[in-house]
């Protein structure tokens, strides 16, 4: 079923990257986290680990099936997915000022983690057809527009912030990567200035106070409403704080007396670079970056359309969480609480990551077969 | 059309696809750069930072909002009160420093521990606060020892300030820290431990509104843990404030006529719900409450054997006595069981069963009919109009009036009374249910229980023909930031649909209670206006015949009911008013309520819409 001699050389040391990446994030789960884990049944570093293991077996899994079938049972897929989104408004569990998620019992489903693979799958689809050198009409952009903009719009009623932006995210890099012809360029410019008011309107008005809040804070530190900024400020005395070589294991003076807030979570890489210093941070980085090279690398080498724009779907979403979350721990991003891909803990981000690397190698060991 | 067969290798994408890697590779060296700065360029002012964590937040607790009368007359503000915080990590020798802050303030070492054991959470360098309201004085013995007492905080603070003591306590309520019970609710998912929240009264039902928002700010210490340098505020937002619908001058002469005694007063504009006044004897002081009390004194406030803190307006519940003839009387009247103008005769006891049911008036009024009955509070009439009607169809009427639930006034812990029917009883007592205990019900013994706004409600909705609202205390509330006033409206909540006809025989019948000779409440005549209202007695021990109750000891007297509304004519107020041990209910609780209506309407009928 799978290909085996497609996987090359290249492809091990990818397993071996990702591999690495997780398991640097347990370690630093596992150091700000042991203390407080010893009543609970089972500690959060082993949670995290047994999330990790299934995320391999489904990265393979994703990885076996041909992303041709995916791409044909997207709409399915796409109407289930909004279906859960709807779903969580209306039983969902609230945490943390939030709708996200579902109780399945043994596990709390966050559909809007999976509905933005969802939305890739039925983006690439749409614009592999559509892909010409004079680029997209206005009304061959409406259908993609809408079809982000319902479950962007049931995210930010949770209200789910990230989310709601990486979809759009993708989505401009997806029409940047397909091309708009001029005349749609200057009526997208025109529609959107016109829409801004009522888009504003509703966006500020789905956001929780602390949300608004964290929003005002990046763009005007000076003001900092509810001292949001106090995140921002201990994250960076942390990974300041770590110097060049760190402060080693378990020595983060930051992370260990809990000045820092969810260390184990959204400021998990504020964790590590105290411990690991700009050398760690150096090394993390390389690590990402040969991540994100070899999902650019399927995409260039990707046999049809569909293929690179699922590739790019995929590597733009790990992107835009990586510099979002990474720069909101450096102070240069809004608290806007998107997890570290592969580092953060957190099952439906572990598993949502894997899938996407799954979809990336499934182009991959695709790229020299016959249609069939 | 097939959909993925551009099998011809996507070239014209792959340029794309290296800009794309160009904005990759820029964010990446973005963020290594940006970890550069902070790590190598900066890292030594951070380690620094790290090491002597010398950032700290402070909370800067906002202002409550303000709490004035119908008026606009202010009842509840803030004035400013110096709070001393210990940050336990900066204290080098525990002892010490509270020994010597002890011997500075005079507080007791034990209180000092305990406050300090109580910390709940295990926030680092989180102040922990030891005494509030701290005089001038102690201020400047803290000051000028502070660099002997590193570790400690003093904070001025705003301290909730009830301009008239105890006047109206119950319903104002008071503020207190907020208990670990009440962070788990969800309108306090964002109150940070040790905020001051309502606890009682409007102060606890509106507290969302009021409580304004906790400001914060960053600050930087030194090694004793005193502030060098601000790195940010936010001010704390202010709360929104209250416009109750009582009316000081009228809730003053409530407290003013209880005065010493135990009871209460409950006064209602019958045209829209609102409560004008609400008192409440024995009452507490809300300023002593919202400072932190001692355990101790805690404890002797609450087991207060005179239950200072119970409102007894909304959580006593005491039989209503001769004032349920009013609903017997709109329960004779519209089943048609009695007429009007039938007249029954008092002979001073009603014989049912194997035993004689005693009138209160030894002797008897003689031909009664039902205008009469009601001005004399004739019993043997109601036994027997009682007895026609049933308990089921009298407990019917009950309910209509809104008896035996809460009236939904916005107080916590209101009490519901109990309006007893055969299925009641037999659940709560296993036993069936006694023809004779109809007869006791008629005239609001035995089982009947109601608190006394419901009985304010109860006239009120007599004198309006039957429309009932919901009673309720506040009547604005002025958002703070924009100086939008929000007001409530009034809500109908029911209508007692009977006969206009049986309304006026009842509302007549009260009118001559106050008003002909032989009226029981002839104490709460006027002389400028006109009011219709009911005694009542409740017995608090069964009475062997021949004893006066009188002649024993306070505790054993019967409590005295005055329900009243004014003017007959076009009623603008309901009064209610308990005296508790207070005797007849004509000699001491028809004057009270004679006052509080004088006071409310001695320049007229009040305009409904006034301006706040």
């Amino acid at each position: 079923m799978v290909p085996r001699r497609f996987i090359s050389n290249f492809d091990a040391w990818f397993i071996i990257v990702v591999l690495m990446i997780l398991g640097l994030g347990v370690l630093s789960i596992y150091t700000v986290t042991y203390v407080v884990s010893s009543k609970a049944h089972l500690s959060i570093y082993s949670k995290q680990v047994i999330w990790i293991g299934l995320g391999l077996i489904v990265f393979f899994a994703v990885a076996a099936i041909d992303y041709h079938e995916l791409a044909r049972w997207s709409p399915f897929l796409y109407a289930g997915g909004v279906a859960l989104l709807i779903l969580v408004l209306l039983v969902g569990r609230t945490g943390m000022g939030a709708r996200r998620w579902l109780s399945l019992g043994f596990f709390d489903l966050q559909p809007s983690e999976w509905i933005k693979l969802v939305v890739i799958l039925v983006l690439a689809r749409y614009f592999s057809t559509r892909s010409r050198l004079q680029g997209l009409t206005v009304r061959e952009l409406i259908l993609p527009a809408v079809g982000v903009g319902i479950p962007l719009l049931l995210v930010l009623k949770q209200p789910d912030l990230g989310t709601a932006l990486v979809l759009l995210f993708i989505f401009a890099v997806l029409v940047f990567l397909i091309g708009l012809r001029s005349r749609t360029v200057g009526f997208s410019i025109l529609l959107s200035l016109m829409a801004f008011p009522f888009i504003w309107e509703i966006f500020w008005s789905v956001l929780k106070p602390y949300q608004r809040n964290r929003l005002i804070a990046f763009i005007n530190p000076a003001i900092d409403p509810m001292g949001r900024g106090y995140h921002a400020l201990q994250s960076k005395i942390a990974i300041g704080s770590g110097g060049f070589f760190g402060k080693g294991l378990f020595g983060g003076t930051q992370s260990q007396l809990k000045f820092l807030p969810e260390g184990h979570t959204d400021f998990v890489f504020s964790v590590f670079a105290e411990e690991w210093g700009f050398l760690g941070v150096l090394m993390l980085l390389v690590l990402y970056f040969l991540l994100i090279w070899w999902g650019i690398d399927v995409a260039y080498k990707a046999k049809d359309h569909l293929g690179v724009f699922l590739a790019v779907g995929v590597v733009s979403m790990l992107v835009f969480y990586l510099a979002v979350n990474i720069g909101m721990t450096l102070g240069v991003a809004p608290v806007v609480g998107v997890p570290l891909p592969l580092m953060s803990y957190g099952g439906n981000s572990i598993l949502t990551t894997m899938s996407g690397l799954g979809l990336l190698l499934n182009i991959k060991i695709r790229r020299f077969m016959l249609f069939y | 059309m097939d959909l993925y067969t551009s099998s011809d290798n996507p070239r014209e994408l792959q340029n794309r696809l290296g800009y794309l890697m160009i904005g990759i590779v820029a964010i990446f060296v973005a963020l290594l750069l940006r970890a550069w700065y902070l790590q190598i360029t900066k890292g030594n002012y951070y380690r620094e930072q790290s090491e002597n964590n010398r950032v700290r937040v402070v909370s800067i607790q906002p202002s409550r909002g303000l709490i004035f009368d119908r008026h606009g007359e202010l009842l509840a503000n803030n004035v400013p009160s110096f709070n001393l915080y210990l940050v336990l990590e900066d204290i080098a020798d525990k002892k010490a420093l509270l020994d010597e802050l002890a011997r500075l303030i005079q507080m007791d070492r034990a209180e000092m521990d305990r406050k300090i054991r109580s910390r709940k959470n295990n926030v680092p360098y989180m102040p922990v606060k030891i005494k509030d309201g701290l005089s001038l004085k102690e201020v400047a013995l803290i000051e000028s020892h502070r660099m002997d007492l590193a570790g400690t905080l003093l904070e001025p603070e705003p301290q909730r300030n009830y301009l008239y003591g105890s006047l109206a306590a119950h319903l104002l309520g008071y503020v207190g820290e907020i208990s670990p019970a009440q962070m788990q609710e969800s309108d306090n998912s964002e109150v940070l431990p040790g905020t001051s929240v309502g606890q009682n009264g409007v102060e606890k039902t509106y507290d969302i509104h009021i409580r304004g928002e906790v400001g914060q700010k960053i600050i930087e210490v030194d090694a004793g843990g005193h502030e060098m340098k601000v790195l940010r505020v936010q001010e704390p937002a202010s709360g929104n404030d209250l416009y109750l619908t009582i009316d000081l001058n009228v809730q003053k002469a409530a407290e003013e006529a209880l005065g010493k005694d135990a009871g209460t007063i409950v006064a209602i504009n019958p045209r829209n719900g609102e409560i004008l006044a609400m008192a409440s004897h024995p009452a507490f002081d809300p300023n002593q409450l919202s400072r932190s009390l001692s355990p101790a004194d805690w404890e002797a406030l609450a087991s207060d054997p005179s239950h200072p803190l119970t409102n007894r307006a909304t959580q006593g519940q005491y039989p209503p006595g001769s004032t349920f003839k009013l609903v017997v009387s709109s329960a004779a009247l519209e089943s048609k069981e009695v007429k009007a103008d039938e007249q029954i005769n008092c002979t001073g006891g009603l014989l049912f069963g194997r035993r004689v049911y005693k009138d209160w008036k030894r002797g008897g009024h003689g031909l009664m009919d039902l205008h009469s009955a009601i001005v004399q509070s004739c019993d043997v009439y109601f036994y027997e109009a009682g007895r026609r009607v049933g308990i089921d169809r009298l407990a019917d009427y009950a309910f209509r009036y809104g008896l035996g639930q809460p009236t939904g006034i916005e107080l916590t812990s209101e009490k519901s009374g109990n309006v007893p029917t055969p299925q009641w009883k037999m659940r709560a007592k296993g036993e069936p249910w006694y023809p004779g205990e109809t007869l006791s019900a008629s005239i609001g013994q035995g089982f009947v229980t109601v608190t006394p706004i419901q009985l304010a409600n109860l006239i009120g909705t007599v004198a309006m023909s039957g429309v009932r609202y919901q009673p309720h205390l506040v009547k604005a509330i002025r958002d703070r930031a924009t100086g939008r006033l929000f007001e409530f409206p009034p809500v109908q909540i029911g209508r007692v649909v009977l006969a206009e006809e049986t309304f006026n025989t009842i509302r007549q019948g009260l009118s001559g209670v106050v008003s002909e000779p032989h009226g029981t409440g002839a104490a709460a005549r006027s002389k400028i206006i006109s009011i219709g209202g009911k005694t009542g007695t409740a017995q608090v021990v069964e009475m062997k015949a021949g004893i006066e109750t009188k002649s024993l000891p306070k505790e054993f007297q019967d409590h005295a009911w005055f329900i009243a509304f004014a003017p007959v004519e076009d009623p603008q107020i309901a009064v209610a008013v308990l005296i508790e041990h207070g005797g007849h209910g004509g000699e001491t609780a028809a004057p009270p309520a004679k006052r509080v209506i004088e006071e409310y309407l001695k320049n007229g009928a009040p305009q409904i819409h006034q301006q706040l």
